[in-house]
């Protein structure tokens, strides 16, 4: 079971080491996005460190949506997808396997980008720790959801923009948490209380999503 | 070589598509040696059909079962022992043949090291493709690494969905080898196809899916030459 586990892990790494501009486009939105708002917004460095930690997560959100669509698109139009589900493993390790890679494919770049958009917004060090923090236990969740959504939204014309709609509101407590450990590191209160409440949030999308997700999938399949 | 006994058997199973019911009350088996040929005009139901088999679809009535247990019990079982070819390849572009075979393996739990696939591909035809990645191959080619995928799996049963799409002559005579040497070695094969296939001397078993056509063709489909595509 745990082979099979990796197996997919190392099957998506490996096709997305085969297709860098995929992979490329993505980080590069997101600090794009990120870079707009202080050109938007003007220098002023208070209030740049200020809406720092909101407009990092919200591009996180948006950068994660942009690559979800194809998570399982591209097996499903080739067919791989079919054969995966026919393997004699049970779908939700499938479904496992393929959020956790999207996550280490996605999900880790962002955090590794984070610290350097960080230092652009006026960000105090310990506030671009707790930033880190938060993108490390949060960017699971925007994973694991949403995989939930692309396989909901598997085959749909114009399933990007459901998977949007779809997808979006259930990321609301995790920005709320993760913008909000680093509001209350700059205001000085310390960012447990969010942080504890954000990787709750991760834990329980952990062990929930990937049923909901193997199920939609054979859904959509059929 | 034969064996009687039925592995797969189907009873009572009927299908839907939407509104419309595509056939209903389907009983046959299929034992070790046999192959089941699926046939009926287009829309029948026949890709229907070899989908509930690989248990992707549902049936609205009825039950398949494999070695006498039902497909939604014994599913992890049943999956190891049956490959399914639909009319998509279901193998990646980006990667090259040997590299898609290494990885179903992975997949199915039982790996595969490289001078196997190799020799998997090589039998079938692509020794020169060895190390393109899929992307630059032919429809045909891509259908072939497809083919030595599931000769490669080891699978008991076989279900095919129209295997001979996009094949040459020689690919055409290339997977008659294939049916006569897996069906001789006591596998099963469901299979639909629109070409003629010369099966003589193979246990067929025809299936006629659908409502009941004007002309009934039982047994092989022995037309002439020059109806090959």
């Amino acid at each position: 079971m745990l082979r099979f586990l990796i197996a997919v892990i190392r099957r998506d790494l490996k096709l997305a080491a085969r297709r860098k501009g995929d992979w490329l486009t993505s980080q590069f939105f997101f600090v794009m996005v990120v870079s707009m708002f202080p050109l938007g917004i003007g220098p002023d460095p208070a209030m740049l460190s200020k809406v720092a930690g909101g407009v990092l997560w919200v591009a996180a959100l948006l950068a994660a949506l942009l690559s979800l669509s194809r998570l399982f698109a591209d097996d499903h139009r080739d067919g791989s997808l079919e054969q995966m589900l026919l393997s004699p493993n049970p779908p939700v390790l499938l479904a496992l396997g393929k959020a956790l890679a999207h996550w280490l494919i996605y999900g880790i770049p962002l955090l590794l980008i984070a610290p350097v958009l960080g230092v652009q917004f006026a960000l105090p060090g310990d506030a671009i720790g707790v930033l880190m923090l938060s993108l490390l236990v949060g960017t699971p969740v925007l994973s694991l959801l949403g995989s939930v959504g692309a396989a909901l939204t598997l085959g749909l014309r114009g399933g990007g923009v459901l998977l949007t709609l779809l997808i979006l509101p259930l990321y609301v407590p995790a920005l709320i948490f993760g913008a909000g450990a680093v509001d209350a590191t700059l205001a000085g209160v310390g960012a447990e209380a969010n942080l504890s409440l954000l990787a709750a949030f991760m834990v329980m999308t952990l062990l929930v999503s990937p049923w909901v997700a193997a199920a939609a999938l054979r859904v959509s399949i059929e | 070589m034969s064996d009687t006994a039925a592995v797969l058997s189907v009873h009572d199973l009927a299908c839907a598509r939407g509104e419309r019911t595509l056939f209903t009350g389907m009983n046959f088996s299929l034992g070790q040696g046999q192959l089941l040929l699926v046939q009926g005009g287009n829309g029948r139901g026949k890709t229907s059909l070899l989908r509930l088999l690989t248990g992707l679809a549902h049936p609205l009535a009825g039950e398949i079962r494999w070695r006498g247990r039902a497909l939604a019990d014994g599913r992890e079982l049943f999956h190891r022992e049956m490959a399914y070819l639909g009319h998509l390849n279901g193998i990646k572009d980006e990667l090259t043949p040997v590299e898609n075979l290494r990885l179903a393996g992975d997949l199915e739990g039982m790996p595969m090291d490289q001078a196997t696939a190799e020799r998997a591909l090589t039998d079938i035809g692509l020794a020169r493709c060895l190390d393109l990645p899929c992307r630059v191959l032919s429809f045909g080619q891509r259908r072939r690494v497809a083919l030595a995928g599931l000769v490669a799996s080891g699978s008991l049963l076989w279900i095919l969905d129209e295997p001979l799409t996009g094949l040459d002559v020689h690919g055409v005579a290339m997977v008659e080898g294939l049916l006569r040497d897996h069906v001789g070695a006591g596998g099963m094969v469901v299979m639909t196809t629109h070409q003629p296939l010369a099966l003589d001397g193979l246990a067929v078993v025809p299936l006629l899916v659908g409502p009941a056509l004007t002309r009934p063709e039982p047994g092989n489909q022995e037309e002439p030459a020059c109806c090959a595509s």
